[in-house]
């Protein structure tokens, strides 16, 4: 956003401002552009058909784990327990593998659903801060997974080969495979939170809780519903991301919190609920993509890179909030 | 605590005292709980004894540091998830620096730390201001990026410093009952929350964290009692940090990690409101102190001691439930 602006003569930088403003997808799409013409710069040549491909093979746990907390945060909740949600339900397919691959994706989808069940009902009906609901259920599937985990010692965590290569391998090494899981999602979400009522329940719970409550509207089912969503999101991101990773550890799925909430604000979704929308996130969980492939690019220790990229995702969001303001 | 001490007229002591209860039920409520599981504990484990305590209060000790940075920081209204990570750079940082000093070398570099962590409370004071984001997302970045600057700074667990030093925590300079840990953690907290609490700085904070318009239609700068929170939670931060130092003797990258949520644990058992203005800070640190007991006391029961975390996960989310229930309960009656 700030490129464009210095880029443009002071009398029409006004106008792009107001126009970026109406249209901010626009205004991501160009930061989007901008950082892959930064990997471009500092590499030329990298950015090719099979880099793009790449790139969204990458991005799709992510833009997955984004799903999930755009429709909490657009009900102005948020979910801190869904990195843990995700590197257990990773962890129970890998050691329930031998039982058979459909059982086990079961399996680690169902962990998602308790978990977001629990956040739920913590959140709808007993009225708990969602901050502090997921923040308890994290630290409760986390220490379970722990537990479980020194039981499991004996047998050797398995990723089946269909996981493999839903998350590494790409269709006619073209299409990755994960997006043909993300894609559908990503299209029913945008749909429903558009045209559908649960959608712009969504929405009106966020912008004002009390006028929904008083128009009749069952909060708590859409709340519930929310949730639910998300703990099942986070739990399929994390399959993803094991096949992505062939190994699955307790602390799989750690650096996606940050990310997770991030690609959300940068997509333009208020935390405090009822503005924004999943094609923001989108483009947000692309952006940290990039970012991430950018850094990797420069050549940095894996510290520097972790405060370049913490420092860049405060100055989009700060940029962001500038410009909505 | 606070608002009693500053509007208290001459004291009707029973009166007094009793307001007073009623307005802190943490007090009375958490000292009684801890006796209750002290109690429990020795049943379980009739061996209990001088070392049982040590450990307990030396791994209470930066728990209750942790559990203090954030209460500072919610009871002014916010919420700070950088505060484990800043532990980790304060832990590092002392590690690496006090490695081959002297005691007087590591009292002054502990000096340098602190003023780091207000640093870093001031940094992340000024991007709430400053940014228009929502605090739960700044510090959850700062956090991220402090997590790179600990690592930056010491790669693999590692360091030390003069055994002194760490005896400042952990010896037992008085009696073997009564650690060095547990005279450490009054006297650091003493000495940053008194002066706060008793002055106006103090009364700014809880009328911020209480109602942020009101106090400020008061008049009340409530940026400033903010960015006055964020400065003593990242000085609390850095004590945390060094405590790890002495309970540990090393500095380790990610060994603060924990203490963000576990801190967070601490003060919503203890009697502080996430929404702002209420609790104090002997809630938080007796809840710290019930929290490390946990482990041990599953040790003696012969539970996995993993089951910790489960249960501490469990106590948040009972507690938020009851403080609502209670709440409601008393709106109807």
């Amino acid at each position: 956003m700030s490129v464009a602006h210095k880029s443009s003569r002071p009398s029409s930088a006004e106008t792009i401002l107001t126009y970026l403003r109406r249209n901010t997808i626009v205004a991501l799409l160009l930061l989007l552009a901008v950082f892959i013409a930064g990997i471009e710069t500092v590499r030329p040549g990298t950015v090719t058909p099979l880099w793009i491909s790449n790139t969204l093979l990458f991005a799709a746990p992510l833009g997955i784990f984004a799903a999930g907390q755009t429709l909490v945060m657009l009900t102005g909740g948020i979910d801190l327990s869904v990195a843990t949600v995700a590197s257990g339900s990773a962890y129970l397919l890998a050691t329930n593998a031998s039982h058979g691959t459909p059982q086990a994706i079961l399996l680690g989808l169902l962990l998602g659903l308790l978990v977001g069940l629990a956040n739920g009902v913590g959140i709808a009906l007993m009225r708990v801060q969602p901050l502090v609901m997921t923040l308890g259920t994290g630290l409760m599937t986390g220490g379970f997974m722990i537990v479980y985990s020194q039981q499991m010692l004996a047998s050797q965590p398995r990723i089946p080969a269909f996981i493999q290569a839903l998350g590494a391998t790409k269709l006619f090494g073209a299409i990755p495979y994960d997006l043909f899981v993300w894609a559908p999602i990503a299209a029913f979400i945008i749909y429903a939170l558009r045209r559908s009522g649960f959608g712009r329940l969504i929405y009106a719970v966020g912008d004002n809780r009390v006028a929904c409550e008083l128009a009749g509207v069952r909060v708590w089912r859409v709340l519930l519903s929310a949730y639910v969503l998300c703990g099942v999101l986070a739990a399929l991101a994390g399959i993803i991301l094991v096949g992505g990773t062939n190994a699955s550890n307790l602390s799989l799925a750690d650096s996606y919190l940050l990310p997770s909430v991030a690609a959300v604000i940068i997509g333009g979704t208020s935390i405090f609920g009822g503005r924004g929308g999943y094609s923001g996130s989108i483009i947000g969980a692309l952006i940290l993509t990039v970012l991430t492939s950018l850094l990797t690019l420069l050549d940095i220790g894996e510290p520097v890179k972790q405060i370049l990229y913490g420092s860049i995702i405060l100055a989009m969001a700060a940029a962001y909030a500038r410009l909505t303001d | 605590m606070s608002r009693n001490d500053i509007e208290s007229l001459p004291p009707e002591s029973l009166a007094v005292a009793m307001r007073f209860l009623r307005r802190n039920p943490a007090l009375v409520g958490m000292p009684a709980l801890l006796i209750a599981a002290m109690i429990f504990t020795v049943i379980v484990h009739p061996a209990f004894g001088s070392f049982e305590l040590q450990s307990l209060a030396l791994a209470a000790l930066p728990l209750a540091l942790a559990a203090c940075a954030q209460a500072v920081v919610v009871i002014s209204g916010g919420i700070d998830l950088s505060v484990g990570p800043m532990m980790s750079v304060a832990n590092v940082l002392a590690g690496s620096l006090m490695v081959h000093g002297s005691f007087v070398g590591a009292l002054l570099w502990s000096v340098l730390i602190l003023l780091v962590g207000a640093l870093e409370g001031l940094a992340n004071g000024l991007l709430v201001k400053i940014s228009r984001i929502p605090d739960v997302v700044v510090s959850l970045t700062t956090g991220f990026i402090l997590g790179g600057v600990a690592l930056l700074i010491m790669e693999r667990p590692g360091g030390g410093a003069p055994a002194a030093f760490l005896d400042l925590a952990a010896g037992t300079t008085f009696s073997e009952w009564v650690p060095n840990a547990l005279i450490f953690l009054v006297v650091v907290v003493g000495a940053v929350w008194t002066p706060v609490v008793r002055s106006r700085l103090g009364l700014l904070i809880y009328a911020t964290g209480s109602d942020r318009v009101a106090a400020f239609r008061s008049g009340v700068d409530t940026d400033f009692a903010r960015l006055v929170a964020y400065v003593i939670s990242g000085v609390f931060s850095a004590l945390g940090g060094i405590a790890l130092t002495m309970t540990t003797g090393i500095g380790a990258p990610l060994s603060g990690t924990i203490y963000t949520l576990s801190g967070l644990a601490a003060i919503v058992i203890g009697g502080v409101s996430l929404s702002g203005g209420k609790g104090g800070i002997v809630g938080p640190v007796i809840a710290a102190i019930l929290l490390s007991l946990i482990p041990a006391d599953l040790i003696f029961l012969n539970i996995d001691p993993n089951y910790g975390q489960v249960i501490q996960g469990t106590l948040i989310v009972i507690v938020v439930m009851a403080g609502g229930f209670a709440a409601s309960w008393q709106a109807r009656g």
